[in-house]
């Protein structure tokens, strides 16, 4: 069948200083560029390109152009360029359109039009270089009640305190499994969650035993497809998420295809090698509350209540109800993950139209856990389009206690957002399981880049909050009255809880 | 780790009346912890959890009805259970053994990746489901009478055995049977309602006829029932038609 589908970009090489040294036909995963030896020259299929601007970073002579093409459909507000595009991938495909990353649409966005307060003249701003800033804080369920009991000579506190888990700032590496990226995505995470105080979640595809080193950083996952869940695995984290829900396919399950599933997948997720890895929708033994809190017992039971049960699930519309239903069942934190949150592979229909963001849902749950005097039983995360110190910041006046961030490090270590990471060929090495493709990630430069971007941040945090005049970013969780929404509408602004900018 | 300490060869006795699930669960896990290899367990009435976790070579006898996810994540121990057995039995277990002198609820196995479990009655609804096997371990069941619909429902690997003793009429309720299943291998005895569209019934072979033979042999001796008590009849065997179900659902 011949392909009506008109290319997305143009690529040019200036033959002018092009010195044809190949480079480009070597950093090119997508096939773009080819040598014609006749020609002695470098020849380009613009068809196959994906604006990954990998050949753009490595053409030494700066000869190459990637931009968006001049080649347009007739101009039509309904029939866009993406409607027409995908109607026309899938009378040639017939088939679930997949996409990579995260949600791009625009309007989605609370983030931009929340701003925060700064101290003047009255409850001074607080100088972070001379005085002291306390990013640290403890994510668990906290008791309701300190109970002291008295043995004389001192007192000894005896409520019942769950397990913790330290964060030396409050940006924590969410879900990216093993398949999704590879090990040394994987390594470069892990290594920088330790350098810089925090966790890495390694996501649903088991823990690779070249992880385990980092093991009191890694928070490890049970998904609805179980791999690699054994009790080693159980006790080697320093916290357990149990996945209920991802913020860029809500509601769906996943599957890994079985190609992905090399010798080293099938042993680290415990599957057969070369068989589809299947994550179902639903946990099998979870339709209900009443079950959710059985798995979160079954798993403190086999982990002697050692460490923190996280539940994670995406923002939807009755997000509020069911975090307090979560709570209920026991989970000492639930991670909220918003509909702009990243994949390695999603139904594009599914990652744009479904779920809600994630200002509006960690404000609306934080709210609800506070109307019903459950907030301290436990903490939240908030995930899902965290794409910077000031997101981090709004998501926690807004209640969470700390941030998921995923993208923003992926980019820090090179991504640059092509969503094509289903496709397997990450140009940059990092969704991609090919073992020569996957060199391209230096998992020592990459830790170091993505722990660079954790100092940034955390540096920018302490700045905002100094100016605020709060000395802490506990002080910080859930304090809407450091915000206020420009262009947004009573109702919006009520869900946020804050007021409008001038009130 | 828990600490070992010398084995002991005496049956430890814990009375489970009145103790709530989480003081139960932690009396076992002191017992093994001191060294205990045998668990006796009186009066279980819904204790959940029951052996969760536990590793190692231990026998566990329950007497009463343990609740729901007895055995889950565990590597090694055997657990005998003298009455029924609810929901999760098994759940997500690594490698040992779990008998079952009654009946067992639903999802029964659910991810496990290994070890056995026997059942001498009926099992409920998705028995086997997502059940693994990898790297020479094989999770296998065995169910004396008959089980509900979506018996080995997204099954990945393994072995599931259903005798269908004491079934009437020759036609086990079980709907959907194996629907989603891309590995592993269903044993029949008796008709099921319907079947998943991702498997086919097929004849057995000499080989699965002496596998068979194997676990039938083990059933009457955990269940101490008579070679003829096992019933009579031969077996069909489902197994998935793809291990790629989903192979052409996108587009890229
Ligand atoms: S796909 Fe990436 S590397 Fe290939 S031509 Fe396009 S921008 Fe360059
Ligand atoms: S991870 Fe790789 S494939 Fe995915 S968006 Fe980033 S650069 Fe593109």
């Amino acid at each position: 069948m011949k392909s009506h589908l008109l290319p997305d970009y143009k690529v040019t090489i200036d033959r002018e200083t092009c010195t044809v040294c190949r480079g480009c036909v070597i950093q090119c995963t997508f096939n773009v560029y080819s040598f014609n030896k006749e020609k002695n020259r470098i020849d380009i299929d613009a068809n196959k390109c994906v604006d990954c601007q990998r050949c753009i970073t490595f053409c030494p002579e700066n000869s190459i152009t990637v931009a968006p093409t001049p080649i347009q459909y007739k101009q039509n507000a309904s029939w866009d360029r993406e409607n027409i595009r995908n109607i026309v991938k899938q009378a040639e495909a017939g088939g679930i359109l997949l996409t990579g990353m995260g949600c791009d649409k625009p309007d989605f966005t609370f983030f931009d039009r929340l701003l925060l307060n700064a101290s003047q003249v009255t409850n001074p701003s607080i100088d972070p270089i001379r005085e002291p800033m306390e990013l640290r804080t403890y994510l668990g369920s906290k008791p309701s009640l300190v109970n002291l009991t008295s043995t004389g000579e001192s007192w000894t506190d005896i409520s019942l305190a769950s397990p913790q888990l330290q964060v030396e700032t409050p940006i924590i590496f969410s879900a990216m499994s093993f398949g999704s990226v590879n090990l040394n995505v994987q390594e470069a995470l892990a290594r920088t969650a330790v350098s810089s105080g925090t966790y890495f979640n390694v996501g649903e595809g088991g823990l690779n035993p070249r992880l385990n080193k980092y093991a009191d950083h890694l928070v490890l996952q049970v998904a609805s497809g179980r791999f690699g869940v054994h009790k080693k695995y159980l006790d080697a984290g320093a916290a357990i998420e149990i996945k209920i829900g991802q913020g860029a396919k809500p509601g769906i399950g996943g599957h890994l295809p079985g190609e992905k599933v090399t010798e080293e997948v099938s042993a680290t997720r415990m599957i057969p090698k070369g068989t589809d890895a299947i994550s179902p929708a639903p946990h099998h033994d979870i339709y209900s509350i009443e079950d959710l809190s059985q798995l979160i017992s079954v798993i403190k039971e086999a982990t002697d209540y050692s460490k923190p049960v996280i539940v994670k699930i995406a923002a939807v519309h009755n997000s509020a109800a069911i975090a307090s239903g979560i709570v209920r069942a026991g989970a000492d934190i639930i991670a909220i993950d918003g509909m702009r949150g990243s994949t390695g592979a999603a139904p594009q229909v599914i990652r744009d139209n479904v779920g809600i963001p994630i200002e509006m849902a960690i404000a609306s749950v934080d709210s609800r856990l506070n109307q019903e005097g459950i907030r301290n039983r436990v903490s939240l995360i908030a995930g899902g389009g965290i794409r910077s110190s000031s997101d981090v910041v709004k998501a926690i006046a807004l209640g969470a206690d700390a941030c998921y961030i995923a993208t923003a490090a992926l980019i820090a270590m090179g991504c640059t957002v092509c969503q094509k990471c289903y496709t397997g060929k990450c140009p940059w090495g990092i969704t991609t399981m090919d073992p020569v493709i996957s060199r391209r990630l230096n998992p020592d430069i990459a830790a170091k880049r993505v722990e660079n971007l954790i100092r940034a941040w955390s540096l920018e945090i302490k700045e905002m909050l100094g100016g605020m005049g709060i000395n802490s970013v506990e002080s910080l969780r859930g304090n809407r009255h450091q915000l206020r929404g420009v262009g947004l509408t009573e109702r919006e602004l009520e869900i946020l809880g804050i007021r409008m900018v001038g009130s | 780790m828990p600490t070992m300490h010398a084995s002991s060869s005496e049956v430890y006795t814990i009375d489970a009346q009145g103790l709530d699930t989480r003081h139960l669960n932690q009396a076992v896990r002191k017992s093994v912890n001191n060294g205990h290899r045998e668990i006796e367990l009186l009066n279980v009435t819904g204790q959940r959890y029951i052996a969760a976790g536990l590793q190692g070579d231990l026998q566990i006898d329950i007497h009463g009805t343990p609740g729901n996810d007895i055995g889950a994540f565990m590597d090694g121990p055997t657990i005998r259970v003298h009455g029924n057995a609810q929901d999760g039995c098994g759940n997500t277990m690594n490698s040992g053994e779990i008998v079952v002198h009654g009946d067992v609820g639903d999802i029964t196995g659910l991810s496990a990746r290994g070890g056995r479990i026997f059942v001498r009655g009926n099992a409920g609804y998705r028995t086997g489901v997502h059940m693994k096997e990898f790297q020479g371990s094989r999770p296998i069941i065995v169910i004396g009478g008959s089980a509900g619909d979506y018996l080995g429902e997204y099954m990945a690997g393994g072995v599931v055995l259903l005798l269908g003793l004491g079934l009437e009429g020759g036609v086990h309720q079980a709907d959907f049977v194996g629907t989603g299943m891309h590995g592993g291998v269903i044993y029949l005895r008796g008709e099921v309602r319907g079947i998943g569209r991702e498997v086919a019934i097929l004849d057995t072979t000499e080989e699965d006829r002496r596998f068979i033979e194997g676990l039938l042999k083990d059933y009457t001796k955990h269940f101490n029932v008579g070679v003829k008590d096992v019933g009579e009849g031969s077996f069909k065997k489902l197994i998935p038609v793809s291990s790629r179900p989903y192979g052409t659902l996108y587009t890229y």
